[in-house]
């Protein structure tokens, strides 16, 4: 390559020469040692990270060993392992941990089913144009507010609702307010969260190897099955984070479309306001930060965690 | 593979219904907020102005739209210059407790919004002994808006390589000029994306607002719960969500210009 040297010096990234300045010093010092370069690099975010989130989640978890005092309403620091029998053992929470647990799966399933094809057709079948318009026709609705959304699905599906007025002519009714309404209400608000990852997975995906399997005798299905689903498997992993973790602690949406069904955001929620017993909230909250570290320790092989 | 015509037109049609379906609440709440019906009666009975009109003299909205802006560029800042600096930590360095560190970025994502929100309340408050003000609330939105400058950043410098960097030393640039001249203009883009989730995912949170937001500040996601079962102001926030989302399409049609300028063809 050769340099145009009569090209004003604007146009030219200059190099200072400032050799002896303080941050050429400073410069050649860090270069020699990559180990203080590292730990400039990563100190002030791992203090952030360590100091702000996990001495307070390291509290939380010590709080739930601890105790409310019935009369004054205050946290007592007595040791006890009362919150964790409590939860471990009784009904209630062993009823709603299932519950919770089998919604975050359906919605994790039913949005992974949805967001394939769309995924699919927007990364490979789409011109470049088209493609662009999907991307931005699925990012924008995460720019109208959750709450207002879930209150857009409390109105479709109410009585004499949208829903209603469209299924009636077919002998079809509204699911009403419950479970089902909070399933399709969760799935409809995460589903832009797994697209978007499958999508890139996908795109990283080149035709070449489509058309290679497909020279070999490959069919359609079995050249998805066997070229592009191991593939884009870790992006449907760290698709499903988000919309397993999310529904997981969600208890607005079950408040807004459930009816009266709790989930364990609910539990939490309850026992941090109206019971005031921070103790018996935090042993709660044990349960979805468990489900949580098995789900992430059972995909780290897959390399999911480098997909989100 | 070569999918044939049918194939294509039903993977169309798949994707036309489910955008359509994406839509329709949205749809619903357009109409609604030009509805003379205030309890979400469909088909809408009326037409009107009013509450368009109400919207923009609601000052209780208008601040809360200026605080949630507040928030959500402090947090984002705070997010983009963390997760740069921990991206380049990670991807360029080799070191015991890589996976370890990549996990505690993700955590604050991955972990239910309830969780972090009464983990941080209960240090605020009990552990720190510090009034909830919008200070905290940015502390908290900073700390999970953190991942996705991370995610982003990092998948640029893995694909970028340090061959860049390397003629760049090796020409005699320090570490600096490498940086704002080398690294940084190739990471533009990438920061814009990830800055953008993070406003996005700031703007729009409601679980750990609520418990890490003092009394006092008013977020627009706390505002609109405030007002949602109200039957006078129900219609008010349809507006607000209307124009929430005809504003978005500027951000993201630039994310996807910058985005489109620097793909590599497939």
């Amino acid at each position: 390559m050769t340099v145009d040297a009569s090209a004003p010096p604007t146009r030219r990234a200059v190099v200072p020469p400032q050799r002896g300045s303080i941050a050429r010093r400073g410069s050649v010092f860090l270069s020699r040692h990559p180990r203080v370069r590292l730990s400039l690099l990563l100190g002030a975010p791992l203090f952030w990270l360590g100091l702000v989130y996990i001495a307070a989640l390291a509290a939380l978890l010590i709080t739930a060993l601890w105790t409310v005092d019935s009369f004054t309403g205050q946290i007592s620091q007595t040791w006890t392992l009362d919150n964790i029998v409590a939860v471990l053992t009784g009904s209630l929470y062993q009823t709603v941990t299932l519950r919770t647990v089998g919604v975050a799966l359906l919605v994790t399933i039913i949005d992974i089913l949805i967001a394939l094809p769309i995924a699919f057709y927007m990364a490979k079948v789409a011109s470049p144009r088209a493609q662009r318009i999907l991307v931005i026709a699925i990012l924008m609705p995460l720019w109208a507010s959750y709450l207002v959304k879930a209150y857009a699905w409390r109105s479709v599906l109410s009585q004499g609702g949208i829903f209603e007025w469209l299924v009636s002519p077919f002998g079809g009714h509204s699911p009403g307010y419950g479970l089902p309404a909070t399933i399709i209400t969760l799935s409809y608000l995460w589903l832009p969260y797994v697209i978007l990852p499958i999508y890139a997975g996908l795109e990283r995906v080149p035709d070449s190897l489509m058309e290679a399997s497909a020279d070999l005798g490959g069919g359609t299905w079995s050249t998805l099955r066997l070229v592009v689903l191991p593939m884009i498997w870790p992006a449907i992993i760290a698709g499903s984070i988000f919309s397993f973790s999310l529904s997981l602690g969600d208890y607005i949406t079950v408040n807004i479309v459930g009816g009266a069904n709790q989930m364990l955001g609910n539990l939490v929620y309850t026992n941090v306001g109206a019971a005031n017993n921070l103790p018996l909230a935090a042993a709660i909250a044990l349960i979805p930060i468990l489900i949580i570290f098995a789900y992430l320790a059972a995909v780290r092989r897959t390399g999911a965690l480098n997909n989100l | 593979m070569r999918l044939s015509r049918p194939a294509r037109g039903l993977l169309a049609t798949i994707t036309a219904v489910v955008l359509a379906l994406i839509y329709l609440p949205l749809l619903v709440v357009f109409v609604n907020s030009f509805s003379t019906s205030q309890n979400l009666t469909w088909p809408p009975p009326g037409f009107t102005l009013e509450w368009w009109a109400k919207a923009f003299q609601s000052d209780g909205a208008l601040d809360a739209v200026l605080t949630s802006l507040q928030v959500a560029l402090a947090s984002t800042a705070i997010a983009l210059v963390l997760g740069t600096l921990i991206s380049i930590g990670l991807q360029r360095f080799e070191f015991f407790g890589r996976d370890a560190i990549s996990l505690l970025v993700i955590l604050p994502i991955a972990l239910p919004g309830i969780v972090t929100g009464i983990a941080l309340n209960n240090a605020f408050r009990t552990g720190l002994g510090v009034q909830l003000s919008i200070l905290t609330l940015i502390i908290a939105h900073a700390t999970f808006c953190i991942v996705t400058v991370f995610n982003n950043v990092i998948a640029r410098l893995r694909r970028l390589g340090t061959s860049l960097e390397d003629a760049s030393s090796d020409l005699g640039a320090g570490i600096w000029t490498t940086f704002r001249l080398v690294t940084f203009p190739q990471l533009r883009s990438a920061l814009f994306a990830g800055g953008l989730l993070a406003f996005a995912l700031s703007f729009d949170e409601i679980i750990v607002t609520t418990f890490t937001a003092g009394s006092s500040v008013k977020t627009l996601p706390l505002w609109i719960l405030d007002n949602l079962f109200r039957p006078n102001q129900a219609p008010v926030v349809n507006v607000i969500a209307v124009v929430l989302v005809l504003v978005s399409i500027v951000p993201i049609y630039f994310a996807q210009r910058i985005a489109g300028a620097e793909k590599v063809v497939r």
